[in-house]
């Protein structure tokens, strides 16, 4: 692992998307940052200019007019940037699935290195899902 | 010739202020998890992000404003920074004795940075850059008169003389300037200096994360914002670095001298930490209200004092 890798790892800034969302997800990754679990711990923490982002969180359904919205920012982000789609939503589209505006998972929008399942995942859920994508790549 | 390359570049210079900067920089995101119960991160994680954002990230171009200005900007700011520290601490670690007149220079070189900031964000041809960069023009112009202001008292207080060696060899004739009521005043108005010229936070309006998305930087990313931070982390070394030459008794790195200089160092850092951590951001015509009456009203307390002879 070079110089780089390493750093990048130390240092992931994160930026965050949420969709046609129900805002569990969202105070669960807000949750992620508090006193409790503190993942400023690993160099983590919340940006607020797409430009500066290393990792996209999404969550929520992705609707028709969230799909637009959703590949711009990604190629407004300057690469690498990871993605990671957070919640049953995200992932795979959970109750909205078969809704008329839903717009497809987010991986069949843009591309997904890690998913973290749940409505809404626990906090512990996506510390282990951040863990699995800092030893992925 | 190369002993002064050295100076420039190494010890007193550059790479010592990066890094000193760089750590300084990261015992503050330290001390502000610890007031917020967390752990926080390492001490060396601006190094992190700074060679994260240097060799990893790719450096977005703005389709609509101009690219050249946008890119020099974060380069002129790293100039500004690197002269005004190198002329504050030459004099300051005993290497030369400076010449008449260079606290004046060093008054416009702090300066300079903040004006890069802004030539950058109206370079990046986006909105909200264009509202930070607004907003960092009326700090500046609020707060540079009240800098302006308790130089001059520290002038006065020093007998008159513009030279930084002069203004540190008359505090160690009379004590450190702080010793007295004057000097009390002139430390709090230099701290609420320092705090708005680095923009932290009851006056990071120019760059309100939450708000205007990082406003002056919004466009920035990769080297170019590698650049910027490299002149935030040493902006944070200069400047409590010269708040210590000018009030509490220059830095003497000589013996057991070189524990208090590092003391009264991450003594303002702490201070400068805590009011950070314990306010909110303020408005800008709140900000511009606060300099303007209140800091002019202890400046110029403070030198009606000094004419008085306290």
């Amino acid at each position: 692992m070079g110089l780089k890798d390493y750093c990048f790892k130390k240092s992931l800034w994160l930026f965050h998307f949420g969709g046609a969302s129900c805002n569990n997800c969202d105070i669960e990754i807000l949750d992620c940052l508090t006193p409790r679990f503190d993942l400023e711990r690993f160099g983590m923490q919340l940006v607020g200019s797409i430009r500066h982002a290393d990792v996209l969180l999404v969550n929520g359904s992705i609707n028709r007019r969230d799909k637009a919205r959703l590949i711009e920012l990604y190629h407004q982000a300057p690469k690498p940037v990871l993605v990671v789609a957070i919640g049953a939503c995200g992932c795979t589209g959970g109750i909205f699935a078969e809704g008329n505006t839903f717009a497809g998972p987010v991986d069949k929008i843009i591309p997904v290195d890690v998913y973290i399942p749940g409505c809404p995942p626990k906090p512990e859920a996506i510390i282990a899902g951040i863990v699995k994508l800092l030893n992925k790549k | 010739m190369i002993k002064d390359l050295l100076y420039y570049l190494i010890f007193p210079g550059f790479i010592f202020m990066a890094v000193t900067g760089g750590l300084l920089a990261g015992l503050d995101r330290k001390l502000t998890a610890w007031l917020q119960f967390r752990k926080g991160p390492p001490l060396i994680q601006p190094f992190y992000d700074f060679l994260k954002l240097l060799l990893v990230k790719e450096t977005i171009l703005p389709a609509r404003g101009s690219i050249v200005t946008f890119l020099a900007a974060p380069v002129f700011a790293i100039t500004g920074a690197a002269l005004s520290g190198i002329m504050i601490l030459l004099p300051a670690f005993n290497y030369t004795s400076g010449f008449s007149g260079d606290i004046i220079v060093i008054f416009y070189l702090l300066a300079i940075p903040s004006f890069t900031y802004i030539l950058g964000a109206l370079a990046a041809g986006n909105p909200l850059a264009s509202v930070g960069a607004s907003r960092e023009m009326k700090l500046i112009i609020s707060y540079e008169l009240t800098f302006l202001l308790t130089l001059a008292a520290v002038i006065m207080k020093a007998g008159m003389t513009i030279r930084i060696n002069d203004i540190i060899q008359a505090q160690v004739i009379q004590g450190p300037f702080i010793g007295s009521i004057s000097g009390i005043l002139l430390f709090i108005v230099l701290i609420f200096c320092i705090q708005a010229k680095l923009g932290l936070v009851p006056f990071d309006m120019a760059e309100a994360e939450t708000e205007i998305n990082h406003g002056a930087f919004i466009e920035y990313s990769g080297s170019a914002y590698a650049m910027i931070k490299l002149a935030k982390y040493m902006m944070i070394f200069i400047l409590p670095a010269f708040a210590c030459i000018i009030l509490l008794g220059g830095m003497r790195v000589d013996g057991i001298h070189i524990l208090w200089t590092i003391l009264k160092i991450l003594g303002i850092i702490l201070l400068i930490t805590l009011i950070r951590n314990t306010n909110p951001r303020v408005r800008i015509d709140q900000a511009m209200r606060f300099f303007f009456i209140w800091m002019n009203l202890l400046v110029i307390i403070a030198i009606v004092l000094i004419l008085f002879g306290l």
